[in-house]
């Protein structure tokens, strides 16, 4: 039977291609919607049933805009600068699992593909604010190389403490490693430092130095307009959900409801929307409550405090688990 | 680190605060009476124009919008202006037009709904700014109160005013 040749997990590609940049697009309008409320206004209620086909005509709007390739910027970088940070975010997803069984590839080193996708990111990130030719674009895309050089290295070993207590890098093993305890209770310290280095990964705010708008105007998507510019916010929400999901699955069980409910309460992929959807709001709040720190201070935050402090995590959880062997 | 958490809790409550924003075209937001928006020209209690044509709200007026003609009423000697030009297109509803008004004549209102796709639409003309009523200050009635001559009221016949004194009787 010709069914029975298919890898299920191809079938997968598609929808989850979709979820995402649909998730995406509902993203925009519900952060939009929820500052709002952060911010005792409304938010964008006009288009649709609440506003939620605001997004739909914000990339009606974009795509009918001039898609203009500054003459004296790189052109051929210029175009592919969005198409890189966009296509990399993307292809993170891809061992992302999204409930038991539902995974595209199970790869054995999805975490390390994972940071590994979201540091090649920041190339297209830095080659934007290189080839725009344009001094706001260029500032933008060295504060974003040097804060991902300064935040993936903690990233990658805040999560460190996790792999040592799976004893693997696939995330699917992860998950299930955490059937007796989710890892955000013996790994606090881990979480709240993936957390902030997650938030500097996919330069949200308080993060948002690369683009900071009072400082570079728009940083390094300066000079990009229409459906170039779409792709880079689109990439920067893909991140963002990225970002969601993962500490979904490493710190809090991924799909796996809370032990004390039955385990037919909700269906895994249920808990894990719902998961997300909460890690998501968080990041919306803290954009809504934290200002942006000063670029030194970014700095000496990840150097002197996040980094000696993930080691020391890694130290710790090395010796405990030590000792209980 | 303990502030940055007030203030998350704090941003968070606010979630389910009030609202500030007024749904504008469906909904009302209230407006003070004393709002500064639209100028008006008002009348007397007894229907005539207040307004004196004395020009200091065009010379009060920080954007020059005000424009009139003084002139002067044949039968009773009253001074009114010929025209009338407030061009809203300028106007910054600073109000400074209304504080420098003597006879209350001036006055603005609530209303701010000023759009017009034809920009010409935003010059209003003496009919369009007079209104049938007194508006803010329905007593006053600057001729009946002014120590000015004018037909049928002469010096010293207005309200809370003394007879003219002759000063040659106060002669040694």
């Amino acid at each position: 039977m010709f069914f029975e040749n298919i890898n299920w997990s191809y079938v997968l590609i598609l929808p989850l291609i979709g979820g995402a940049l649909g998730g995406a697009l509902v993203l925009v309008w519900w952060e939009r919607r929820l500052l709002g409320f952060f911010q005792d206004r409304l938010g964008p209620n006009r288009v649709g049933w609440f506003g939620i086909l605001q997004s739909l005509a914000d990339a009606i709007k974009l795509i009918t805009k001039d898609d203009w390739v500054p003459p004296f910027g790189d052109r051929a970088l210029f175009i592919l600068a969005p198409i890189i940070v966009a296509g990399a975010m993307l292809m993170a997803y891809a061992v992302l699992p999204l409930g038991p069984g539902l995974i595209i590839a199970d790869s054995n080193i999805a975490i390390l593909w994972i940071l590994a996708m979201s540091s090649l990111a920041v190339y297209g990130v830095l080659l934007a604010g290189l080839a725009s030719n344009n001094k706001y674009s260029l500032l933008g895309g060295l504060r974003s190389a040097a804060q991902m050089v300064t935040y993936e290295v903690f990233m990658g070993l805040s999560l460190l403490g996790v792999v040592m207590l799976t004893g693997s890098f696939s995330l699917r093993d992860v998950v299930h490693a955490q059937e007796d305890m989710w890892f955000c209770i013996p790994q606090c310290v881990g979480l709240v430092i993936f957390l902030i280095a997650g938030l500097a990964e996919s330069h949200r705010l308080p993060f948002d130095l690369p683009e900071a708008e009072h400082e570079l105007t728009a940083g390094f998507h300066t000079e990009y307009s229409g459906m170039k510019f779409a792709l880079i916010m689109a990439a920067e929400y893909l991140s963002l959900i990225l970002i969601s999901a993962l500490i979904v699955v490493l710190f809090f069980g991924g799909w796996l409801g809370p032990k004390f409910l039955p385990s037919e309460f909700l269906s895994g992929i249920v808990w894990y929307g719902l998961k997300v959807l909460i890690v998501i709001n968080f990041f919306i709040l803290l954009r809504a409550a934290i200002p942006r720190p000063r670029y030194d201070q970014l700095m000496s935050l990840g150097w002197k405090i996040l980094l000696p402090l993930s080691l020391l995590n890694i130290l710790i959880t090395g010796a405990i688990l030590l000792g209980t062997q | 680190m303990l502030s940055q958490i007030k203030t998350l809790w704090t941003v968070f409550v606010h979630l389910f605060k009030r609202n500030e924003t007024v749904q504008y075209p469906e909904e009302m937001p209230y407006q003070a009476p004393r709002y500064r928006g639209r100028i008006i020209l008002t009348r007397d209690p007894d229907g005539e124009e207040r307004c004196v044509a004395c020009n200091l709200c065009a010379v009060a007026c920080p954007v020059d919008c005000i424009a009139l003609q003084k002139t002067e009423k044949e039968e009773d000697g009253r001074w009114y202006p010929e025209f009338f030009r407030i061009n809203f297109s300028r106007c910054i509803m600073c109000g400074m037009c209304e504080e420098a008004c003597p006879t209350y004549a001036i006055q603005l209102t609530p209303d701010f709904e000023l759009c017009e796709f034809n920009r010409n639409n935003m010059v209003y003309e003496k009919e369009h700014l007079l209104i049938d009523g007194t508006g803010k200050y329905p007593d006053y009635s600057f001729w009946h109160v002014a120590g000015k001559t004018i037909d049928g009221k002469d010096k010293g016949e207005a309200q809370n005013e003394n007879k003219p004194e002759d000063v040659r009787s106060l002669l040694p």
